[in-house]
């Protein structure tokens, strides 16, 4: 029920006064109210839960969050083998 | 304890409980809504679906959920208009497009549903809409998580909280929980790596002894949340106890429309006469929700109990833990094993 997941926002429309986005998740074109972020502007992800933006995802943060991860996954692995 | 029910799923699903070493055990909690949905509220829900003219929509993991006598699903095969819809947005369009007939919204889910339910109402009352209502099963995390804490035999020493729930609310409001039960509390994502980030900084925080409230969900949890959501939370809901099914009522945990939202509020609109709902006797559900017991340990686990003929609604809920267990970790020799 909580499962949210990130999409993209491509164009801002409207929809019986109340503002929508168009979408990308994850290659489908969605219909996704915007009224809980106002905030959301064209080229921003957002987190999408039952037809709404709930956040808009902070790029930063979830730049570093990877390299956190990369370095976790580093450090427990003391022989990662051959690379591609 | 991990809260969420879609982490549940995905621990099992990526086998993460098997990886851990023996001294950490993750307990499931009860962060399924459509599994703690009260009987009563369900089987209101199948009385109004049984009305003429009146069309009930909800999320489809309520159509399986076992009521006092029947699910919506049979009802719907009898010719009862329920609809499945994956907003409810879609559920206040039917109402746009059906004037001459009722549409009622079964709301179901945690914080992190709510701001959609409220936005809807005050969307229907904005366009002057009079055939549209909720049905309002909302319901709140922390306090689930304080009666968790509060019970004598309580075994959780740390708490994986829900992600989503916390983008709403923010992570700031578990710190008084954390301070009070002396346990950390770790906001965290649903990816594989980030529910083991998770319990990392659970397990350094209880091996510190410095329990506290460390977000771990930073790319889209803030410290006080979604402020626009939880402002119009705010303004169609107002705070109640709630009985949760298989656990019983907590205090402050449920949410339901304010008086002036009430022309929107499905109960109130609608006599669908006294409701008298009567449970399984063989479900643990309430045992599993609560992490005391394990869906292993219930004798009608696939047997008497299967997503096609479920005893409980933690069977059929794609957040339920036993669903969990039947999809990853069903064992062999169990009757209707793969």
């Amino acid at each position: 029920m909580c499962l949210a997941i990130p999409g993209k926002i491509l164009e801002r429309t409207t929809d019986h006064g109340l503002p929508m986005g168009l979408l990308d998740l994850a290659g489908a074109r969605v219909k996704i109210c915007l009224s809980l972020t106002p905030e959301a502007q064209v080229g921003d992800y957002v987190i999408i839960h039952a037809g709404f933006a709930l956040q808009v995802l902070d790029e930063d943060e979830a730049r570093a969050t990877m390299v956190e991860l990369e370095r976790l996954a580093a450090a427990s692995d003391p022989d990662p083998g051959p690379t591609l | 304890m991990e809260v969420c029910g879609g982490q549940t799923h995905a621990i099992m699903r990526h086998g993460i409980d098997q990886l851990l070493p023996p001294a950490i055990s993750l307990i499931h909690g009860p962060g399924c809504p459509v599994c703690v949905t009260p009987l009563e509220i369900l089987d209101r829900g199948l009385a109004l679906a049984a009305l003429p003219g009146l069309t009930l929509t909800t999320f489809g993991d309520m159509l399986r959920v076992p009521g006092s006598r029947e699910d919506l699903m049979s009802m719907r095969s009898r010719g009862a208009d329920v609809r499945v819809v994956d907003s409810p947005l879609a559920a206040l369009q039917l109402a746009r497009a059906m004037p001459d007939r009722e549409v009622v919204f079964l709301a179901v889910g945690f914080e992190t549903t709510t701001p959609a339910s409220a936005l809807v109402v005050k969307q229907a009352a904005a366009e002057g809409l009079t055939n549209f209502s909720l049905l309002c099963a909302h319901v709140l995390v922390p306090p689930a998580m304080a009666a968790i804490m509060a019970e004598p035999d309580n075994r959780v020493q740390g708490f994986l909280a829900a992600g989503h729930v916390c983008t709403i609310t923010g992570w700031a409001l578990y710190e008084e929980l954390s301070e009070q039960y002396q346990v950390p509390i770790v906001p965290t994502g649903f990816e594989p790596v980030d529910i083991l980030d998770g319990i990392l900084h659970v397990i350094q925080r209880l091996e510190g002894d410095d329990p506290g409230v460390e977000n771990r969900y930073q790319r889209v949890v803030k410290r006080d949340g979604n402020i626009v959501a939880r402002t119009v939370v705010e303004d169609v809901f107002t705070v109640c106890d709630r009985p949760w099914r298989g656990i019983g009522t907590i205090v402050a945990s449920g949410l339901r429309l304010r008086d002036r939202w009430g022309a929107f509020d499905a109960e109130r609109k609608f006599d669908v006469g006294g409701i008298r709902p009567e449970e399984s006797t063989q479900c643990l559900s309430g045992e599993i929700l609560q992490g005391r017991r394990c869906p292993l340990d219930c004798p009608a686990f696939g047997v008497e109990c299967t997503p096609a003929n479920p005893l409980g609604a933690t069977m059929v809920s794609s957040e339920g833990a036993c669903a969990a267990y039947w999809e990853h970790a069903r064992p062999r020799g169990k009757e209707g094993a793969r």
